[in-house]
């Protein structure tokens, strides 16, 4: 599939700031079943910093912007063309051990409900079966409805709350793999809204847990399903706050209103 | 306790290295001494050294007794010490190569993963990431207990930014001001090479992009920091900035500092700081202290951070264990500095022998520091060690237990003349370019009969360290 992604993420201060830092995880990585044709971020204003790839394989690219500086806006466009790997990583370069992502963080961490979830999965007999089926225990024990929870809600909170979004569902399933040993981490990235009448948001996210026999793969509790070739995989991390696809700072007193819109369409 | 090893009397003769102390011990009488001891103090006082020994916190303006009764090492004494110093920085460096890379001492089995990966001191954001010249840890100092002749052990290795180095160097000067004589008639190995020496390290592990002769400065807190003193100290010997974090912002691909001729691109940070108070961008987005931005900047080979983030799962008490290994992995070699031997509570197996043997051992808080919260089994109670198991018990995986080392003495200065107390010893080592000992380091010593804590929050103090030339 081919996928044009559009993601503009507009900043706008009350006051203008005297400068902006921002880190982005906003370039796609080659790997089996995504290849990108085209890909620009521009920062209006924007210096350019280093760059690098990171352990998780994910390009981090710094800027800044020299304030005063009022609205600043981040603008991402590409086509990135897809193909269905049931939701199975291959082919991307990393050089994190798995090991590394049994860590848990406060957004991820297993309560006790939590754990009571993962009560009865088998992960010795067959890990992926096991994981399809926390999928789904946390796709029922959570239902999808925006605006309950928030940047900082925990898996823990979302599970009591019994509601989230697609931020919530992938914390709680990695909070789910790592309470039963196995490896999991959070995925940033699009997803296309496809007219099957299920809500979709545009800008994504999904974990991805670590299988002895498969190597990584992605789980979406949200749509119940694995990703497939409706999905851009932008950047991995710990959690939503390690995996952010814009990190930012800005100095001055200013407060910070935010506005983002994504689409994602499908081309011919 | 058994007899205990002192470093200046055995078996009723005067250890060679001591030779030429005895008759300057014997020329002071109480009037000259007490003489001396104020002349010391108040020019402590005057230079201003004051801050707590290793941030142990307490009174910032409270002066750390200094002894005058130097603690000296032979020129062979101290080769070995040298090659076993330098042995384990190679391997502690080594070790944090590896494991912010392919982790091959894990995958051999030969450390547990889940103690290096699930570390809270293992940072996942720089694993990949291999720093200018394989270095991670620039300033190893590595604590050193003696109790025989040839015993040495390693209490623990600090990784990250130890401190005290200010106390070696002015040790030494008052020293050298009060007791010029001792000067002239032993040979002592000079230490002032220290703060160029140091700005030399730090010079040579410039990052990839400086093309030029590398801007070092000095990241500190700020002056409520105890270790300020120490950072202005040596910003000042080696002639480099004393910055804090807002001085510091990043532009483009690198970081600048601001100066009074504008800003100048920054190349090494010898940063005093925490990990988590580095970047908020990266780790602490609640951090005042950081440099916003400044880790992308790193890991794109626009400055160099020393120590490297990340450095600190190679001084955790639980890593300590396994540094033997690392060096018969890593080198190839047997390990010339012996470790203490250490059980974790938190393990079954240990945890029992702890509890049935708590009045011989002495056990630590696993991230405790400064002498505090640990119980010296000898030293207490029977209600003391009760309470202790108590805490113990509470929650076993925090806290280690070693056996109760006889450390070694050297003669100091007590009210009633001379007597011996019980010292220990940080060097100081760096690592970039080259791996560099100064003949020297900073002996602490616990000022209180039979006390076996030297930390200055428990009554120690510290005293000239000498290495005599050949």
């Amino acid at each position: 599939m081919l996928l044009k992604v559009d993601h503009v993420t507009r900043y706008a201060y009350d006051q203008p700031v005297r400068g902006v830092v921002q880190s982005h995880r906003l370039t796609p990585a080659v790997c089996e079943g995504q290849r990108v044709l085209s890909w620009t971020v521009t920062v209006s204003d924007g210096q350019m910093g280093g760059g690098f790839r990171d352990g998780a394989g994910d390009w981090v690219q710094a800027w800044t912007v020299l304030g005063p500086v009022s609205d600043i806006t981040v603008r991402v466009e590409g086509v990135v063309e897809t193909a269905d790997t049931a939701g199975v990583l291959r082919g991307h370069r990393e050089t994190i051990p798995p090991a590394v992502y049994l860590r848990d963080t406060p957004a991820t961490e297993a309560d006790v409900a939590l754990a009571q979830l993962c009560a009865g999965v088998d992960v010795a007999t067959d890990a992926l079966a096991a994981a399809h089926e926390l999928s789904r225990r946390i796709s029922e024990a959570i239902a999808y409805r925006p605006g309950v929870t928030h940047a900082h809600t925990t898996a823990a909170e979302a599970l009591a709350l019994g509601e989230g979004v697609c931020q919530d569902h992938a914390h709680a399933m990695i909070g789910a793999a790592r309470h039963l040993g196995l490896p999991a981490r959070y995925v940033s990235g699009y997803l296309h809204a496809s007219a099957d009448g299920v809500p979709h948001e545009a800008a994504h996210a999904w974990a991805e847990v670590f299988l002895p026999a498969l190597g990584w793969v992605g789980f979406d509790p949200s749509n119940r399903c694995c990703p497939n070739d409706g999905y851009v995989r932008l950047g991995s991390g710990l959690d939503a706050r390690d995996a952010a696809p814009i990190r930012g700072i800005a100095r001055g007193p200013g407060q910070e209103r935010l506005d983002v819109t994504v689409a994602v369409q499908m081309q011919q | 306790m058994t007899a205990c090893f002192n470093e200046m009397f055995e078996g009723g003769s005067v250890r060679p290295p001591y030779a030429r102390l005895q008759d300057w011990m014997a020329a002071m009488p109480a009037e000259l001494r007490q003489m001396k001891q104020a002349e010391a103090e108040s020019l402590f006082r005057r230079i201003g050294i004051t801050f707590a020994v290793y941030g142990e916190g307490g009174d910032p303006d409270r002066l750390i007794p200094f002894d005058m009764f130097p603690r000296v090492f032979s020129a062979g004494e101290w080769a070995r010490l040298e090659r076993g110093i330098k042995q384990r920085a190679r391997a502690l460096n080594a070790f944090l190569v590896d494991v912010y890379g392919r982790g091959e001492i894990l995958r051999a089995g030969r450390i547990p993963s889940r103690l290096v990966y699930q570390n809270e001191a293992y940072e996942q954001a720089v694993a990949g990431f291999v720093p200018p010249r394989g270095v991670y840890s620039h300033i190893v100092g590595i604590d050193l207990v003696r109790t025989g002749p040839e015993d040495f052990f390693v209490l623990e290795d600090n990784c990250r930014t130890p401190s005290g180095v200010s106390y070696m160097l002015e040790n030494r000067e008052i020293m050298m001001r009060m007791f010029p004589d001792l000067f002239r008639e032993n040979r002592i190995e000079p230490v002032d090479s220290y703060p160029e020496k140091l700005r030399r390290t730090l010079a040579s592990v410039a990052p990839a992009k400086c093309d030029r002769e590398p801007t070092v400065v000095i990241l500190t807190p700020g002056h409520f920091n105890s270790a300020y003193y120490e950072h202005s100290f040596l910003a000042d010997l080696m002639g480099v900035e004393l910055v804090e974090g807002q001085d510091l912002f990043v532009e483009g691909e690198f970081v600048f500092m601001r100066t009074t001729e504008g800003p100048k691109r920054v190349d090494v940070i010898y940063r005093r700081i925490d990990d988590a108070f580095i970047d908020p961008l990266c780790f602490r987005p609640d951090s005042m202290l950081g440099v916003p931005g400044l880790m992308d900047v790193y890991r794109s080979g626009g400055v160099s951070i020393c120590s490297a983030p990340g450095a600190g799962v190679a001084d955790d008490k639980a890593v300590y264990t396994f540094v033997p290994e690392m060096i018969r992995f890593y080198l190839g070699e047997e390990p010339i500095l012996q470790n203490v031997p250490t059980w974790q509570c938190g393990k079954a197996e240990d945890l029992k022998y702890v509890l049935s043997h708590l009045p011989e051992l002495v056990v630590k808080e696993v991230h405790g520091s400064g002498g505090y919260g640990m119980l010296v089994g000898p030293k207490s109670t029977v209600d003391q060690v009760e309470t202790f198991r108590a805490k113990i018990l509470a929650n076993p995986s925090n806290y280690i237990a070693q056996p109760t080392l006889a450390l070694s003495t050297t003669p100091t200065f007590v009210a009633e003349g001379v007597a011996p107390r019980h010292v220990d010893l940080r060097p100081y080592c760096l690592v970039g370019e080259r791996i560099e000992l100064v003949p020297g380091g900073l002996t602490r010593v616990a000022l209180t009969e039979g006390s076996l804590v030297v930390n200055s929050s428990q009554g120690g103090g510290v005293k000239d360290t000498w290495v005599l030339a050949e």
